[in-house]
């Protein structure tokens, strides 16, 4: 047995290879691994998962780069031409400009609007997801390593809150936030107020997963010699039991990516997400759906195809890992 | 020679796999003559529940059955159209499976699936159906019969639902009746009951049994003979006694030792080293080579088929070729003409 | 039996009250009570009698205590935004969002059933695939798109169909319903496809798993085995084995519909109360937020102890195995 002054050593041997399915010991053998061989050749071989995969990648790419891809600034009114309004797709304007995609009321071009607001989706639903993951797995750690009353308490909680679908809790979450928060700062607090309510309302599954894991984990000879010698839970929990989890959790993750940005867009539609002034993809729906009887199609069909697009691609991608990772559940 | 009641031909059935196609029963033959319990011997694996299937038409999808014959009083029954193949099922081979726990459908009660049973096959009315189904638990020991069979599965003992599933299978008087493993997952205390029950039940009615079973403790006091597969292939098939008292195939000789008998000493408790081949990893030759004691150098090459070595015995080992060249010497004795048949 | 009842009617009405706490929460600690009654220019000192009078000095227990007791009497006070008590906007609008919710339900678990069963038992037909990808972007595909499309489609393009409102309604007594004029039923169309259609998928994936996986069972095959046709074995048997953990979680997402049917309601200007609360969290009107919560906790609780007994109804195994907790 080494001295536990050097816990670095056998907290390394202890960590060596656990046969537990696809997911093991170390991240960066993991993933090494896992990309040179099933996962990748998984990849390469599903049509469903290279097609979503791009698409995805580009979209993703396309709202990152929006600043420098989009033909104006939608937001800023010095770019927006009046005189352009309602314009349709590849047809000229009063003025002679032709948008790829028409522009709206305010003569502000389609193709930038969905750029800008693919941004504002992405980066709700991501965010969305980080809070709820590292919420989840953080309470999922403490809940199945303590075991007790701790765990007691917060899969009860867990129980009432998956019996309510997360949209109407997001929705009570915004509304209790926007309640406490002062009017003055709640347009600019909108976008923060949505990313909690919907992380808030999207944490139980991985806090589920994590204590399974965790649960099975603890009770390993491993994690009882780094207990024995003294290493500390914190660092029981992120270096030895934190690892076993990350398939799962990358899989709940990415169908949970795909739920936040239609969460996002949902909550902005019935107006209570994005404030107007930064449109995200929900907003432009709804924007759009006014000008439907008018006969002004794309400014809700553009929009809405990109949220399809993204929404599809990300679940698809989601569906296709959990596969990968997890034959069984074929 | 009359007619058998299950004339069973050079019988291939084949799993295509990923991997290539595996397969699972490799030529092979038996009959099963009137009122005859033939036992069918193996590790898992070797393809006895398959033959089982294979012979009622229920082979799992994507499994198939890619050659040979099977004959049912003179009729080949592995080509009729589903339609037909499912009037048989039932009506003239019956089934037992081995987990009575899971073979009886939770939902419906005992009187529901065996009427419904009934009535698929014979032309009856709800009333008669029903007490006909009434005297079958009666006869299979199910006490208070009459007030019993609205029970739900459930109600029942593991023992006494493999007594309702006897009752089911034999329902509508079949000729042949496969029982794939009766009493493996019971408890010890019954297996000897529910198997007396089954041979009763047949003998009664002249129905003939395949018996599937791992255990030759089963074997030898139910089968009048006995078939030993051994990774899809057939190795032996001869009277029970015969086989038990003078096995030749040396695989049967190994299963023969792995089972503790009054009549045979302890010293002879041995165990066959090394585990049966997996179906995509069958040898050249004959399939058990690997773990053969008296293996040599025409085992590692050629196949052995079965060859006639009297008083219905067959054995499909190269020890017994007189033809064969040179054996490790330990050639058997006497021996009398091959044909094949 | 009974033990297991009262059990499970012990365990909703604490969940009531945990839902009721967080409820009474919102009342009290959301915004000022006081502040959102009277206007600016009332002095400091009428504003304390006040916080008296309304019992906001009180003890928090006795706080509580009072809260359930009003809301045990549907007494959620007055909504800030209408000046009416909630309950009666709440009772109003619930007939529409009830109707709108058992249509959708219906029309979900028929459908869902129907195509589960064909996609289990036709799981290599080339239909199969094609049913199975669209319900795939139908799941990926939100609620008010659907909704929106659809308007887009009938509504706008082919005009078959209003876009909005609920038509001619018939009063019968409190209860208002469109069911019984034409355009009533017309108006009722899209609105429950929308919000039935992601259940239906779902309905219809559940359903094709479970009979996939009841298809493989032991009493399946032994049913082969006996020879009963496969109409037997399919719709007898297996059917029936599928159903039994279908009708648990299509019960469950009743709940679901009435809750998702904030955002059909929106989508469609449903008069309903989805879109009552919808505009509550706009305006942060707490006393019909609060309202709300506690009628769909309530809604959700009935419903799940009314699939519990369900449950006994159709599985025999369920009947002695007295104390089985499913979880």
């Amino acid at each position: 047995m080494p001295r536990p002054g050097h816990s670095d050593a056998p907290s390394d041997q202890a960590t060596a290879p656990q046969p537990s399915g696809t997911t093991q010991a170390r991240p960066q053998d993991t993933l090494r691994r896992a990309w040179d061989s099933d996962l990748a050749y998984s990849f390469r071989t599903s049509p469903v998962a290279l097609v979503s995969g791009v698409v995805a990648l580009l979209i993703i790419l396309a709202a990152v780069l929006a600043p420098w891809l989009a033909p104006q600034n939608p937001y800023s009114t010095r770019d927006l031409i009046l005189m352009d309004g309602f314009t349709a797709p590849m047809q000229p304007s009063l003025l002679g400009n032709v948008y790829l995609l028409g522009t709206d009321d305010q003569g502000r071009d389609v193709l930038s609007a969905i750029l800008y607001g693919a941004r504002i989706s992405l980066f709700v639903g991501f965010s969305a997801v980080l809070f709820a993951m590292v919420l989840g797995i953080t309470l999922g750690l403490v809940a199945g390593y303590r075991g007790g009353w701790v765990d007691g308490l917060l899969m009860r909680i867990a129980d009432v809150q998956l019996t309510f679908p997360s949209i109407l809790l997001a929705l009570l979450i915004f509304g209790i936030a926007r309640g406490m928060i002062p009017p003055a700062y709640r347009e600019t607090m909108a976008i923060w107020v949505l990313i909690v309510a919907i992380g808030l309302s999207d944490w139980v599954q991985y806090a589920r997963v994590v204590r399974g894991a965790t649960m099975v984990e603890k009770n390993k000879e491993y994690v009882q010699a780094a207990r024995v010698i003294g290493v500390h839970p914190a660092r029981i929990l992120t270096r030895h039991i934190l690892p076993n989890v990350m398939g799962p959790v990358l899989v709940i993750g990415t169908i949970g990516l795909a739920l936040a940005i239609i969460a996002e867009a949902t909550l902005s539609f019935l107006g209570v997400g994005v404030p107007p002034t930064t449109p995200s993809l929900g907003t432009l729906i709804r924007n759009g759906q006014s000008y439907l009887f008018s006969g002004e199609w794309w400014i809700l069909a553009f929009p809405a195809a990109a949220l399809l697009a993204l929404a599809l691609s990300v679940n698809l991608l989601g569906d296709w890992l959990r596969d990968a990772l997890n034959p069984r559940l074929r | 020679m009359t007619e058998p009641l299950l004339s069973v031909r050079d019988l291939v059935v084949e799993f295509p796999t990923r991997r290539g196609t595996l397969r699972a029963l490799d030529r092979v033959s038996f009959d099963i003559e009137e009122g005859e319990v033939l036992g069918m011997v193996g590790e898992s694996g070797a393809g006895k529940s398959i033959t089982g299937a294979a012979i009622i038409g229920l082979i799992e999808p994507p499994g198939r059955i890619a050659g040979g014959e099977i004959w049912l009083r003179g009729e080949r029954i592995d080509t009729l159209p589903p339609e037909r193949m499912r009037r048989i099922r039932g009506k003239r081979i019956g089934m037992v499976f081995q987990d009575p726990l899971t073979s009886l459908n939770p939902l419906f009660t005992v009187a529901e699936q065996i009427i419904e049973t009934i009535r698929t096959h014979l032309d009856m009315g709800e009333r008669e159906a029903r007490e006909r189904a009434i005297a079958l638990l009666d006869q299979v020991g199910i006490p208070a019969a009459r007030r019993r069979i609205d029970d739900y599965p459930h109600h029942f003992s593991g023992g006494m639902r493999q007594r309702v599933v006897i009752a089911l299978a034999l329902a509508a008087e079949p000729e042949l009746v496969i029982a794939d493993e009766p009493t493996t997952a019971l408890d010890v205390s019954v297996q000897a009951q529910i198997i007396d029950v089954l041979k009763e039940m047949c003998a009664s009615r002249g129905a003939s049994v395949l018996l599937i079973t791992h255990d030759m403790g089963v074997i030898a006091e139910t089968a009048d003979r006995v078939a030993v597969l051994y990774a899809g292939r057939m190795a032996e098939i001869g009277h029970v006694q015969g086989v038990i008292q003078n096995a030749e195939h040396p695989y049967t000789r190994g299963l023969m030792g792995s089972i503790p008998t009054l009549t045979q000493s302890a010293d002879r408790l041995v165990q066959i080293p090394g585990a049966m081949p997996r179906l995509n990893a069958i040898p050249d030759g004959c399939a058990f080579n690997p773990r053969c004691p008296q293996v040599f150098n025409r085992c590692r090459v050629e196949r052995p088929e079965l060859l006639d070595r009297g008083n219905g015995r067959r054995v499909a080992c190269w020890l017994y070729d007189e033809a064969g060249v040179s054996g490790p010497g330990e050639t058997a004795g006497e021996r009398t003409g091959s044909q094949d048949g | 039996m009974l033990a297991y009842i009262l059990r499970r009617i012990l365990q909703s009405v604490i969940v009531m009250l945990v839902v009721a706490l967080v409820a009474f929460s919102l009342f009290r600690f959301v915004g000022d009570p006081v502040s959102t009654l009277v206007g600016q220019e009332v002095t400091i000192a009428e504003r304390e009698t006040l916080r008296d009078q309304l019992g906001l000095n009180d003890p928090f227990p006795m706080q509580f205590a009072s809260f359930i007791a009003r809301a045990a009497q549907a007494d959620f006070g007055i909504s800030y935004r209408l000046q009416q008590p909630v309950m009666e906007l709440i009772l109003a609008r619930l007939p529409a969002t009830l109707e709108l919710a058992l249509v959708s339900g219906l029309f979900a678990f028929f459908f869902g059933v129907t195509l589960g069963v064909y996609t289990a038992l036709n799981r290599r037909g080339w239909t199969s695939s094609a049913i199975m990808t669209v319900s795939l972007i139908g799941v990926s595909l939100p609620t008010f798109l659907i909704g929106v499309l659809l308007i887009w489609v009938f509504a706008v393009e082919l005009q078959w169909l209003p876009s909005f409102g609920r038509g001619e309604v018939v009063d019968l007594g409190w209860w208002r319903t469109g069911l019984l004029t034409p355009s009533g039923r017309a108006s009722l169309v899209l609105p429950a496809i929308t919000l039935g259609l992601y259940q239906l998928t779902l309905i219809m994936r559940l359903v094709r798993a479970e009979m996939l996986e009841v298809l493989r069972a032991d009493y399946i095959k032994f049913a082969r085995a006996r020879g009963l046709s496969n109409r037997a074995v399919h719709f007898s048997h297996a059917l029936k084995n599928t159903m039994v953990p279908v009708i648990t979680i299509t019960g469950l997402q009743l709940g679901s519909i009435i809750a998702f049917s904030i955002i059909t309601e929106t989508v469609f200007q449903w008069p309903g109360v989805g879109a009552l609360f919808i505009n509550s969290v706009r305006t942060v009107d707490v006393p019909v937020m609060a309202a709300y919560l506690m009628l769909i906790a309530l809604i959700f609780v009935v419903i799940n102890l009314i699939v519990d007994l369900l449950y006994f109804a159709i599985d025999p195994r369920l009947r002695i195995d007295r104390s089985a907790v499913r979880h």
